[in-house]
C-alpha cells in the first residue's frame, strides 16, 4: 500500500472516530458561565469574556503575552526583515487610501479596547486592528522612521507581557495573590493591563510582517 | 441556536482539523505544512465555539470564547514563527521541502516532479 493510502486511511478512521467522540458529548453542558456570570461584578467589567481573560484565567493570558514575545524573539533571532517596495509617489491611490485608513483603524482600535469592558472586543481584537494599520503603512513605505528606532520597537513589543508581570506582582503584594486585584479597583487595573497589551500585540502583529528584524539602514 | 443542531458545526469542526491532519502528513513542503496547522487549528477553534453555545442560558460559556481568542493569536504568532523557520530550510539544507527517509519508496509522483525545483 503506498504511502499516500495509508495516511488516507488513518485519516478516515480519525474522523470517523473524532466524529464519534463530538457526537457523543452532552448535549446541554453544565459549562462555566453560571460561575462566570456569579462573580461578574466583582470583577470590575461587565463583558464575561474580558473578566475570563483579564480577571478570573488572568495567569492563561499573562504566559499567553509571554508567548507572543517569544515567537517575536525566535523572528527577528532567524532573519532579516524585507522591505515591502515602498515609494508612495509611484502608488498615488494607496496614499490617499492610506490618509483615511489609517487614523480610522487606530481610532477603532482604542474603541475597541474601551468597549471590551462592555461588549465583545478587547485589547486582541484591538490589537488586531493596529497590527494591520502597520502592516497597510509598511506597504505604503509610512514606517520607516519607526522602524529605525529598534530599542523603541523592542521596548513596546516587551510593555505588555513586562506591564502584565508587574501588574501580578503588585496585586501580589496588595492582596497576596497573583493577579487578584483589589477590591472595587478591578475595571482599572484591567484597562492598564490591556493598554499595554493593545500595544505589544499590534507591534507583534504588524512586525511578524516583516518576517524578521528590521534592517539597521533601509 | 437554530434547530439545525451544533452537530453540524461540531462534525465541520472535526472535517476541517481532519483534512488538516491529512495534508501535515501527506505533504512535505513546509508551507503546505503551516497551513494544515492552521486549517486544524481553525477546527478545533470552531468545535470549541459550538461546545460554548450548548451551555444552558442565553449566555455562552465565556470560558471557552476567551481560550478560543487566545488560541487565534498564538496560532498567528506561531505561524509567523513557523514561517521565518521555513525560510531558514532551503540556505540550510539546499532543500525546498522536507524530506522522507530516502529509504523510503512509493514517494509519491508529484514530489519527484518538483524535486527539480
Amino acid at each position: 500500500m503506498t504511502r499516500r493510502a495509508c495516511i488516507g486511511l488513518l485519516s478516515l478512521g480519525l474522523a470517523a472516530g473524532l466524529s464519534w467522540a463530538v457526537m457523543r458529548l452532552p448535549d446541554a453542558p453544565a459549562g462555566l458561565t453560571a460561575a462566570a456570570l456569579a462573580q461578574l461584578p466583582e470583577s470590575g467589567v461587565t463583558n464575561p469574556v474580558t473578566a475570563v481573560l483579564l480577571n478570573y484565567r488572568g495567569y492563561d493570558t499573562l504566559l499567553e503575552v509571554g508567548v507572543l514575545l517569544l515567537a517575536m524573539t525566535g523572528v527577528w533571532s532567524l532573519r532579516r526583515g524585507e522591505w515591502p517596495a515602498g515609494d508612495l509617489r509611484d502608488r498615488p491611490l494607496l496614499m490617499s487610501l492610506l490618509r483615511v485608513l489609517l487614523p480610522m483603524l487606530v481610532l477603532a482600535a482604542g474603541y475597541l479596547l474601551w468597549i471590551g469592558a462592555f461588549a465583545p472586543g478587547g485589547a486582541f481584537q484591538g490589537g488586531a486592528l493596529l497590527g494591520g494599520a502597520l502592516v497597510l503603512a509598511l506597504l505604503g513605505g509610512l514606517a520607516r522612521r519607526l522602524l529605525r528606532q529598534e530599542p523603541l520597537l523592542r521596548a513596546g513589543l516587551a510593555l505588555g507581557v513586562l506591564a502584565f508581570a508587574a501588574a501580578g506582582a503588585l496585586a501580589l503584594g496588595l492582596t497576596g495573590r497573583l493577579l487578584q486585584y483589589p477590591r472595587g479597583h478591578g475595571g482599572a487595573w484591567i484597562m492598564g493591563i490591556e493598554l499595554a497589551t493593545l500595544i505589544s500585540v499590534g507591534l507583534t502583529l504588524g512586525l511578524l510582517y516583516l518576517g524578521g528584524r528590521p534592517e539597521k539602514d533601509p | 441556536m437554530p434547530d439545525a443542531g451544533p452537530e453540524i458545526y461540531l462534525l465541520a469542526g472535526v472535517a476541517l482539523f481532519v483534512t488538516g491532519v491529512d495534508s501535515l502528513l501527506a505533504q512535505s513542503h513546509p508551507l503546505r505544512r503551516i497551513m494544515a496547522l492552521n486549517v486544524m487549528g481553525s477546527g478545533v477553534f470552531l468545535v470549541f465555539i459550538t461546545l460554548a453555545a450548548r451551555t444552558p442560558g442565553a449566555v455562552p460559556d465565556p470560558v471557552p470564547h476567551a481560550m478560543v481568542l487566545t488560541g487565534i493569536v498564538v496560532s498567528v504568532c506561531a505561524t509567523g514563527l513557523a514561517l521565518a523557520l521555513a525560510d531558514r530550510l532551503p540556505p540550510a539544507t539546499g532543500k525546498t521541502r522536507l524530506e522522507h527517509r530516502p529509504d523510503t519508496p512509493n514517494s509519491p509522483p508529484d514530489r519527484r516532479k518538483e524535486e527539480g525545483e
